[in-house]
């Protein structure tokens, strides 16, 4: 074995068990305690998924409100809740934490690191996402769900209650709710941020990573950057509503559109915050299933970066008919026009993967393709947004609504259900059902054309979004009931996936460590994967590590199969060469015969569990309830707590001492 | 690269498809239909966006084919070769790929900020008549004010009148939230942003009616906030005006007055006897002028507005609870006179509301 580092061990500190340190990683109670990464990543994914469900039902109300004219089934109040909490759901309860699950469970794997920078911090973004969405969705029951659009716009959503714009206590839930979100998206930025720059293997080069992490890496700046924007917007809204500031008010001097100009300048680099992970995923699937290289790896992740600065410079394409001026306009116009092109980069390079590739269509890939096509159908219908003069047509109809699912239920959902049928074997030791999940694929293309195909046509026929409601004798009817009848397609296929998880669960097929021969380091890793994810650090030689230890390529650049494949003899000769490295890569603890360390007696010192980042969120919550309802007494238990739960924290060492 | 024939067929199925669904929609004469422009300004937004929609789905169609024939053509078949070459890439290529969509777009960034600078132009000239648009929760009201074209003011809404071959210059202000003023077959929408005027420029080849919507979410009944912009030739459109510029077309007096003024207070919101003032609620001088009424979701008639006086919020969802109340009471929309009835008021009689319609039936 290679020669073990003298391990460190932090001075010891007053032993402060203010709670006594949990130990349990395994039963019901670890899920409210642990940090490690992969457990932490699925209950992201649970929550999203739930959550997804829940926005999924909310947008089949309003299909079968609008299945005929003069619908009947909501009352316009019901009906600009659900569309308010359909679209607010799947921003920052699904689109947002689906790619930070996937990123929580692979990340550290995909780049050779045995947890996230910051694992406390890590479960800490999650209760946060978590009380931050039942948080939200508490106002259906204590005083009024959001009912202002999940863009809120001023002044609707910033007049005093007392005059009636909204009801309720819906803007104030949903003001302070993604206040909340924010905090733990921000705080997961930063870890992703953190761990993808400092934890990477010896030898794991910034251009040797995986698409995925790199797409990860800009999404966590984007969303680090962004998120400030629409925070200092809602907090004004908040203070507009509540105590007579005077933001947006325009008769007391205030500019609604100075709510726009912030909302958007989050709002944009959202639109990539969700789409770039979904890129990122497809980068990852198409290699594998065509047993190529991705092509042109350079290119791809460069063109990532470039949308995620050229994200910030279009954010007025959202505000065309708000009377910016032409000069404004135009110069947002052709910002937008120069987005299309990194952006039309990758969908070639994504076509130059799959040309010439021996390609499996398995769900993964069918799923992956689909993106590719669907967000194709969005980034054009993106383009003739660049185009103002049609723009002002369009904004604000079912064109744009058509436009926007291409590229997020199209792109990034469509891109998620790849990841999950291309992960779902490591993540729980199962195979999720071919079968099924081709007819999963299916249902939900064909369900997701019929659904939002017609929305083109509706919106450039003049049909206005956010109506609960519309008269018959516009041609409009038949395109309306096909819409709503895909609509239910698409659930179906969504309840093929349920079944298919349940399936795999009870009685799926075994999964090896790599069902899909694929080609980076999370495969690499045993399934399930244990608690320290590698026994040992492992020194990367190549993108595509795990690939280049199975296959090489012949004269003509074919690919030929080594012949011990699967071993880890393409490492083992280089690790003499590489140990140096061997303390930057992980927590600095290295596997050793006389480990002494917690757990499975693998003798690998990992972060140990901790109560306070649950205890912490606990007083977010509470705090919230302060101050939409206005009541100072129960601000004071919410900060306790927060104060509490963060002090306890900061005193807490990240490795429990030894019991011994 | 060869286009085997499967590729054809795809790619010809997707094209037909395609051309056919727009050929359709262009058909829809629902009159708001951006694809059926009635006027200059819409048809010049119509003569920019469909050459580029084309293009578009041209080069949509031309990605979806080569995605699903690559899918087909390099799928993996049992006992196949299974030695890909492994390709890393093509710099050539890449910068191509690069460099094409650049050039396209920049071929379509000419004329498109050509064509916002020409609509943005106000226009001038004594052919240009002045209407200024007021976005309320929900409906629109249109004041004409005194200019070359109109010798006095004249207030009225949810229908607006305009003449053929006239540009019409709108000053858009909202006093409460935004909204979106829009009639797609005569230009592309506007918001009305409050604390802004801002302007909009629209006109009809045709006498016609077209049908607008407030495009921004402007809160509860959104949707109900319709209006239509009637275009006539100069002859009618000028005896439309002659019309509105009349006083009341009956006698408001006695115990009409005493009704509306006094027990039921319709005049805290409306107006019922001056076409030139604009108050909270519609003006409701020459109401019968009009064929709609509540944003334009509502025919004039008799059962309809006999329903609508005693209890609006049934026919449209309204947050009007305390509207009877004088300030600080604030409300948006028309009371129920029947349902909810503030301390101290009284509920309209089935006669009163006819004695009110009947007076709203005669405002020609």
């Amino acid at each position: 074995m290679t020669a073990v580092p003298e391990v460190i061990t932090p001075p010891s500190p007053h032993r402060v068990d203010l709670l006594r340190r949990p130990k349990a990683s395994r039963g019901f109670w670890s899920w409210f305690t642990t940090v490690d990464h992969k457990k932490i990543g699925v209950l992201y994914g649970a929550t999203a998924l739930v959550f997804f469900l829940i926005a999924g039902s909310e947008a089949l109300l309003i299909r079968l409100q609008l299945a005929g004219p003069n619908g009947t089934v909501l009352t316009a109040s019901q009906y600009n809740t659900l569309f308010t909490m359909h679209g607010t759901t799947m921003i920052f309860l699904v689109g947002m934490p689906l790619p930070v699950a996937l990123g929580n469970y692979f990340i550290p794997l995909m780049i050779g690191a045995r947890d996230v920078a910051f694992p406390r911090l890590n479960m800490f973004g999650y209760w946060v996402f978590l009380f931050g969405g039942l948080f939200i969705y508490s106002g259906f029951v204590l005083g009024g769900a959001p009912n202002g659009g999940w863009f809120g716009y001023t002044p609707l959503t910033s007049t005093p209650m007392s005059q009636g714009f909204l009801p309720g206590h819906g803007p104030d839930f949903w003001t302070v709710g993604l206040v909340m979100l924010g905090v733990g998206s921000v705080t997961s930025a930063i870890n992703f941020i953190v761990t993808i720059l400092n934890m990477r293997a010896p030898g794991m080069t910034l251009m040797r990573m995986p698409v995925f992490v790199w797409m990860m890496l800009v999404t966590a700046f984007l969303t680090a950057f962004a998120i400030p924007c629409v925070t200092a917007a809602l907090i004004m809204v908040f203070f507009d509503r509540n105590y007579g500031t005077n933001f947006f008010q325009a008769a007391s001097g205030g500019d609604p559109l100075l709510y726009q100009h912030l909302f958007w300048l989050f709002g944009h680099p959202e639109v990539y915050i969700l789409i770039l992970p979904g890129m990122g995923i497809v980068s990852e699937i198409l290699p594998t299933f065509a047993r190529k290289p991705l092509f042109g790896y350079a290119v791809i992740v460069f063109s990532g970066i470039a949308i995620g600065f050229l994200g910030w410079g279009v954010w007025a394409h959202h505000m065309f008919a708000t009377g910016l001026g032409p000069v404004a306009v135009s110069a947002f116009s052709l910002a937008t026009m120069l987005i299309a092109i990194p952006t039309g980069v990758k969908i070639f390079n994504w076509l130059g993967t799959v040309w010439g590739g021996s390609l499996r269509l398995k769900t993964p890939m069918l799923f992956a393709l689909g993106f590719i096509a669907m967000f194709t159908i969005g980034g054009l219908s993106g383009v003739t947004h660049s185009i103002v003069p049609a723009d002002t047509q369009q904004t604000d109809t079912y064109y744009v609504v058509a436009h926007f699912h291409y590229v997020l239920f199209g792109g990034l959902i469509f891109a998620i259900f790849g990841g999950f049928y291309y992960w779902w074997p490591k993540i729980f030791g199962r195979m999720l059902n071919e079968r099924m999940g081709k007819l999963n694929f299916w249902m939900l293309l064909i369900g997701f054309n019929l659904t939002f195909f017609p929305m083109h046509i509706l919106g450039l026929e003049g049909q206005p979004r956010r109506t609960y409601t519309y008269a018959s004798g516009m041609g409009w009817d038949n395109l309306n009931l096909l819409v709503s009848i895909g609509s239910f397609v698409i659930a179906f296929g969504v309840l093929v996936f349920i079944v298919n998880i349940i399936f795999s669960t009870l009685r799926g097929e075994k999964a090896t460590a790599d069902p899909w021969d694929a080609r980076t380091l999370e495969w690499s890793t045993p399934t399930p994967v244990p608690e320290y994810n590698f026994a040992e650090i492992p020194q990367v030689q190549a993108r595509d590590d795990f690939w280049h230890r199975k296959y090489t390529e012949d004269a003509e650049g074919r690919l030929v199969r080594l012949p011990s494949g699967g071993s880890d003899s393409g490492t083992m000769g280089a690790v003499a060469t590489l140990e140096v490295d061997e303390g930057s890569g992980g927590h600095g603890d290295t596997p050793g015969e006389n480990g002494d360390g917690h757990g499975d007696g693998h003798g690998i010192h990992m972060p140990s569990p901790s109560y306070y980042p649950f205890v912490m969120t606990l007083g977010l919550p509470i705090l919230g309830y302060a101050a939409v309802f206005k009541n100072p007494w129960l601000a004071i238990p919410g900060v306790l707590i927060l104060v509490f739960g963060m002090y306890a924290w900061a005193i807490e060492p990240g490795t429990a001492e030894d019991e011994s | 690269m060869r286009v085997p024939k499967i590729g054809r067929r795809i790619r010809r199925a997707g094209l037909l498809v395609a051309l056919a669904a727009l050929l359709a929609a262009c058909g829809n004469e629902n009159g708001q239909n951006s694809l059926d422009p009635k006027g200059p300004y819409a048809q010049k937004i119509d003569n920019l966006f469909i050459p580029i929609l084309i293009l578009a789905i041209v080069i949509g169609i031309a990605v979806l084919s080569a995605t699903v024939f690559f899918a087909l053509k390099f799928r993996h078949r049992e006992g196949g070769p299974d030695n890909p070459k492994q390709i890393h890439g093509s710099t050539p290529l890449e910068i191509g790929w690069t460099i094409v969509p650049a050039l396209i777009l920049a071929v379509v960034a000419v004329p498109t900020i050509a064509t916002i600078f020409d609509l943005a132009k106000k226009p001038t000239g004594p052919n240009v008549l002045q209407v200024t648009v007021s976005g309320k929760q929900w409906w629109w009201q249109f004041e004409l004010p005194k200019q070359p074209m109109v010798d006095k003011k004249v207030v009225t809404s949810t229908e607006l009148h305009i003449p053929i071959n006239t540009k019409v210059y709108l000053s858009e202000v909202s006093d409460n939230v935004i909204h979106s003023f829009w009639v797609p077959e005569l230009n592309g929408k506007k918001d009305v942003v409050p604390g802004r005027t801002n302007h909009n420029t629209i006109e009809a080849d045709k006498p016609g009616t077209f049908l607008g919507a407030c495009a921004e979410f402007c809160g509860l009944s959104h949707a109900d906030m319709r209006f239509r912009v009637i275009a006539e030739t100069k002859v009618d459109w000028q005896k439309w005006l002659a019309g509105q510029q009349q006083g009341p077309a009956q006698d408001w007096s006695g115990h009409i007055k005493e009704l509306t003024a006094t027990k039921y207070a319709c005049t805290n919101c409306h107006i019922l006897n001056d076409s030139t003032k604009v108050n909270y609620g519609p003006n409701l001088t020459h109401l019968h002028s009009r064929t709609t009424f509540a944003g334009g979701t509502y025919e004039i008639n008799r059962k309809n507005l006999t329903n609508w006086v005693m209890n609006a919020p049934a026919m449209i969802a309204m947050a009007s609870k305390d509207c009877r109340l004088p300030p600080p009471a604030t409300c948006v929309g028309m009371p129920s006179f029947t349902k909810n009835t503030p301390k101290g008021q009284p509920v309209m009689t089935k006669e009163d509301a006819d004695t009110i319609v009947t007076y709203l039936l005669g405002e020609k």
